[in-house]
């Protein structure tokens, strides 16, 4: 009916779906590996009530049109892959991918996920896995039970020290893999992402090497969500939203005033 | 009588409609590189036989406000602001049919090659072209960007020359391999098309201007004034109130003149 009404209700939808990313961000201010999303605004398309150029009378030309825009839309959340910052811990199943990377595990269907969370466990067999769900870190490493001491050195080569052993004994090798474009990288949760079209395929390689990130291990990755910078996000959408709120109650009035008046 | 109910009539309704670019202002004041739509009211008389005693208002969106938005830093690589003036090129998606649904967009507009943007937030797609959030692709000197897969590194430098350093290569190793095509046209010549995107007036291309400097890890806010944009929806609110008044007082005199002629 009144155009002003729908072009708010987008701003209220938009600001809506802000607040959710914020929140999500925020709730997420504390897990290991996590990156921060972000919502991305764009207008939407404008019609044209009156055309530039157009005849206003006989010899003359209107030398300018009305355009009305039809509000805003969120069209994606983009996924900021920085680095967070190092959280030493000392336990030496934590790992943490200093630069690009990501770790490959596998999931109970057989295809291929990819996370920077490095806060692996042992399963029963002694394999490492996340933590969460148990899921393999690929490729496998089985610590044996002898071991005493597991070290994951820069380059990703897990070693352990046997009992009774003078040299350590190697069991293992842990790549990471690169992407094109790591925000297209599809997040599925758990701290998992899976590839898409627009991701490129992994690349793997030797952790350090260049291009590739070094692990680093007792130490793990925090999330990359700047809590100030939520929090004046969060303002920010929640008084676009007020003002938005505000032009709905306007043109209420304005049709309220109509049925009243006339 | 009826005159003055329908130019108030027109009045209400043209407010409305400037009402709606205020909203629409609004709508979009977190909206990345944003300009605010302006809108004014122009008299438009209407000649007939007999005395040219109305005259109606038009609501008309002359331009849009070209002042600078705040700058956000954000630290992401492929996000540009652009330092003072200037507009990154891009081509368009082809949305001849996206145009045809909305119905009333101008058609003029889609044909234009090249369009400006000061949206910043870039990606590659799968082709590895340099797109806008919108859809549109990035161009560069001669045509658009298209990125050699697999790199390892992108860095946009304040020029607009896009460094890589590809996958495998030592950390040494950074290749220019485009350059983003920034302009600077006399914003009087520019225009907003149906899409968002700024079009020159004359369909013509704008040469590469090397003086505009980009900033990475950074965007640009919407320039859009809520303070300014809350005042004008008041005063059209209050108008329109003014307007519906002396619809009210049109047929205040009617039906006293009605009652007039009952009397007799």
């Amino acid at each position: 009916m009144i155009p002003a009404l729908w072009i708010s209700k987008t701003g209220l939808d938009a600001q809506t779906k802000q607040i959710s990313v914020i929140s999500n961000n925020l709730a997420n201010a504390s897990t290991v590996g996590f990156k921060k999303s972000r919502a991305v605004f764009e207008d939407l398309l404008y019609q044209t009530v009156n055309q530039p150029g157009g005849r206003s009378a006989q010899d003359t030309e209107m030398p300018s049109g009305l355009m009305i825009g039809a509000g805003t839309k969120v069209v994606a959340t983009q996924k900021i892959h920085t680095q967070g910052d190092m959280l030493t811990t000392d336990n030496s199943l934590d790992v943490m991918i200093q630069g690009d990377g990501f770790f490959e595990i596998l999931m109970p269907d057989g295809s291929s996920s990819y996370t920077r969370n490095g806060q692996f466990s042992l399963n029963a067999n002694g394999d490492f896995v996340t933590s969460g769900a148990g899921y393999l870190l690929q490729p496998q490493v089985t610590v044996p039970n002898d071991a005493q001491e597991i070290i994951i050195s820069q380059d990703g080569e897990v070693s352990v020290r046997v009992q009774g052993q003078a040299s350590n004994s190697i069991i293992g090798q842990i790549n990471t893999l690169n992407f094109v474009n790591t925000a297209g990288l599809q997040p599925i949760g758990q701290n998992l992402y899976v590839e898409t079209a627009v991701s490129g395929t992994p690349q793997e390689g030797v952790p350090g090497l260049v291009g590739f990130g070094m692990l680093v291990q007792g130490a793990l990755e925090t999330s990359n969500v700047n809590t100030t910078e939520e929090l004046v996000n969060l303002i920010e959408t929640q008084r676009v939203y007020e003002m938005n709120s505000k032009v709905i109650a306007a043109v209420d009035q304005m049709l309220q005033n109509i049925n009243q008046q006339l | 009588m009826d005159k003055m109910l329908y130019i108030a009539m027109s009045g209400a309704k043209q407010n409305m409609r400037a009402l709606s670019i205020t909203a629409n202002n609004l709508a979009n004041s977190n909206t990345v590189g944003f300009k605010a739509d302006l809108a004014q009211a122009r008299s438009m008389q209407d000649f007939g036989a007999g005395l040219p005693t109305r005259v109606f208002a038009m609501t008309e969106s002359p331009s849009q406000n070209f002042d600078r938005g705040a700058q956000l830093t954000t630290g992401r690589p492929l996000d540009v602001a652009i330092e003072g003036d200037g507009w990154i090129a891009i081509q368009p998606l082809a949305v001849g049919d996206a145009s045809t649904k909305v119905g009333l967009a101008s058609v003029k507009s889609m044909v234009a090659e090249e369009a400006y943007t000061r949206q910043g937030e870039l990606h590659l797609n799968e082709e590895g072209q340099l797109e806008t959030a919108k859809g549109g692709v990035v161009l560069g000197e001669s045509g658009p960007i298209t990125i050699p897969l697999p790199v390892s590194n992108i860095h946009i430098s304040k020029d607009g020359a896009i460094m890589v350093q590809p996958e495998g290569a030592p950390n040494n190793v950074q290749e220019e391999v485009a350059r983003i095509k920034l302009v600077n046209p006399d914003v009087r010549d520019i225009e907003k098309g149906a899409d968002g995107f700024f079009r020159r007036k004359d369909g013509k291309t704008t040469e590469a201007d090397v003086n505009v400097a980009i900033r990475d890890g950074a965007l640009e806010s919407s320039n859009v004034n809520p303070v300014h944009e809350m005042t004008q929806m008041i005063n059209l609110q209050r108008q329109f109130e003014m307007q519906l008044k002396l619809m009210k007082t049109a047929e205040e005199n009617d039906s006293s003149a009605s009652a007039l002629l009952r009397a007799f």
